[in-house]
């Protein structure tokens, strides 16, 4: 039967060994896969700044992007390819709530130039090679 | 309880419940609004309310957990914990830190990262808070008489927990390295190092209810995180499969992700097993009932549901759909929300003095909140697959499936006011116990003596 200091080895042993395989392949994520999967050479200043805005405003908290988000509004990875640069704009420089099959959007009255930066960073994301997410839908393969 | 210092746990637990039950008027905000009424939109948008409940999620947790440190780290080492006017000073710059915030998200002032909305200027006061708290906990045991296992298990937790906080606070421009360190904390802890503090504070409920020998159920407690964090630590795969890192992480995290229901099966089994073994029958069985519901509830949220969606073949479709909402409601609950509630059953007693053991109320907190609980995953869960099946697999638009599950959120709304009733009948019981008081100092030691 199992001694204590053996279950203590086991946790000790266990820990180490997979820490240091996820510090090893977290590394080549960085170094290796990141600059070949998210074009980072494509992170100009709009691109960064459509991020930040992203984020002032925490449009996570209702959609949701790479898949991460809220599930109250739709997933924007792809939103440029599939609505639109026009559409994008008009939502977010709308100075009344946006209101798609009545469920409310907060009216951000953005400037053209910040809904400018925002459909950057969506193209941005749009282009990054997800691993095949989002699914293309079964009918429409 | 044996040392004066331990009474500062109830003023946590306090204000852990009154949270909770503030968590739980924006989780209706939300369902109504899923519903179509969102009549507050105007005052609370549905980001605001979502950033809300998910940090007082986290907020209430890590009070529950603190206020459990404080009165466990005292007991074993058998050691006043050093300073208790710090540990008041700890409480309450937490709670204005945390006010500060709330009333931020109201404000559109936040850092949209999901769970890690706290603005940054905001999370420099909470590592100095959590500095604060580690410092009290570790100075108290260092000072100590004893150092067990079960101490060394939840100081290592609540360690390893503050300085995973900190990946989270690097500012990336790239979405793909910031959504990957945001994991770092979001997933190592609550796959991870919570786990630890979960499997801490089971340990000492099962040592004192169960009177089985703390050799037996120490060397067990090593067995568990060790299994958490075999396979939870490259679990993290799970969040990288469709983030713009490589497929090698969809097969490393689909394994060892497929294999993190162990600890909890395991911790499962471990409860059940030393409930059985135990020969003494500790008055205060609804301790015992929340302690076996913990243990179990963790393996279906957490272990099961989890492991339904977690393979990479079937996340593709589930990914950002509310079959996460599922699996996160029941895993929160079952594995963090009932461990707090558990350390609160069993401590209010010695805290107190007063013997209110096995009362109506508290049966019936135990069995609404569970049953209120089990039917929110199963309303989320069955809007969850239409969701997949109608948005994912046969393309219908986002909206127009939206408009098709409404209804699931009726029931969920329905199940929410059971669940919340269960969560009110255990605030009433918690306030009839009374302030804690220095006349129940060895109040648990007479009651093994009688």
């Amino acid at each position: 039967m199992l001694s204590k200091s053996q279950a203590r080895a086991f946790f000790l042993g266990g820990t180490f060994v997979t820490f240091a395989i996820f510090l090893g392949m977290s590394w080549n994520s960085l170094v290796n896969e990141v600059p070949k999967q998210t074009n980072p050479q494509n992170l100009t200043e709009q691109v960064v700044h459509g991020k930040e805005l992203w984020e002032e405003n925490n449009c996570m908290g209702c959609h949701s992007i790479f898949g991460e988000g809220a599930y109250y509004a739709p997933e924007l990875t792809k939103v440029v390819e599939r609505r639109g640069e026009a559409y994008i704009k008009a939502v977010l420089m709308a100075k009344t709530p946006w209101m798609p099959r009545g469920r409310k959007m907060v009216a951000y009255g953005f400037s053209d130039q910040d809904a400018s930066d925002m459909v950057e960073f969506f193209k941005w994301a749009g282009e990054a090679d997800l691993n095949g997410f989002p699914p293309k839908p079964d009918v429409k393969r | 309880m044996k040392y004066k210092s331990q009474k500062v746990a109830y003023w946590f637990f306090a204000s852990a419940i009154l949270l909770l039950s503030l968590q739980i008027i924006y989780g209706f905000i939300m369902g109504f609004a899923h519903m179509g009424y969102d009549g507050l939109h105007s005052i609370t948008p549905f980001n605001t309310a979502r950033a809300v409940h998910t940090n007082l999620l986290v907020v209430w947790l890590l009070l529950g957990f603190m206020g459990a440190a404080y009165y466990i780290i005292p007991e074993e080492a058998q050691q006043e914990l050093v300073n208790v006017k710090l540990a008041y000073v700890q409480l309450i710059s937490f709670l204005v830190v945390g006010v500060i915030a709330i009333v931020g998200y109201h404000l559109n002032y936040w850092e949209g990262r999901k769970f890690l909305e706290i603005p940054r200027p905001l999370d420099w006061l909470v590592v100095v808070n959590v500095l604060l708290f580690l410092g009290l906990i570790l100075a108290t045991l260092y000072k100590g008489k004893k150092k067990t296992t079960t101490a060394l298990v939840l100081a290592m937790g609540l360690l390893f927990a503050a300085l995973l906080y900190l990946p989270g606070m690097i500012w990336f421009d790239n979405q793909t390295l910031d959504s990957f360190f945001r994991w770092w904390v979001v997933h190592l802890w609550v796959e991870g190092v919570w786990e630890l503090i979960m499997g801490g504070i089971l340990a000492f409920l099962l040592i004192k209810l169960t009177g089985v020998d703390r050799e037996v159920i120490e060397k067990w407690l090593y067995v568990i995180i060790g299994l958490t964090f075999l396979s939870g630590i490259l679990g993290t795969g799970h969040h990288y499969y469709y983030i713009g890192v490589g497929k090698i992480w969809l097969i490393v995290g689909g394994i060892f992700s497929m294999l993190e229901p162990l600890a909890f099966l395991a911790m499962a089994l471990f409860a059940v097993g030393m409930y059985r073994k135990g020969e003494k029958k500790h008055p205060n069985k609804l301790a015992l009932y929340w302690t076996l519901g913990t243990a179990i509830i963790s393996f279906v949220g957490a272990g099961l549901l989890g492991m339904a969606h977690t393979l990479p073949q079937v996340n593709l479709y589930t990914h950002g759909t509310l079959v996460t909402a599922m699996h996160g409601h029941l895993a929160f609950w079952g594995a963090y929300g009932m461990i707090v509630f558990s350390f609160i059953t069993f401590a209010l007693p010695n805290l107190t003095g007063r013997k209110l053991y096995d009362t109506v109320n508290g049966q019936l907190a135990y069995w609404l909140s569970n049953i209120g609980m089990a039917g929110m995953t199963l309303a989320f869960g069955v809007a969850g697959v239409a969701q997949v099946y109608l948005e994912r697999k046969l393309g219908l638009e986002f909206g127009a499936v939206q408009k098709e599950i409404e209804v699931h959120f009726f029931v969920l709304i329905l199940m929410a006011t059971m669940f919340s009733t269960g969560i009110t009948l255990f605030i009433i019981e918690f306030f009839r116990f009374g302030k804690p008081n220095d006349e129940a100092i060895g109040f648990e030691e007479n009651l093994k003596k009688a």
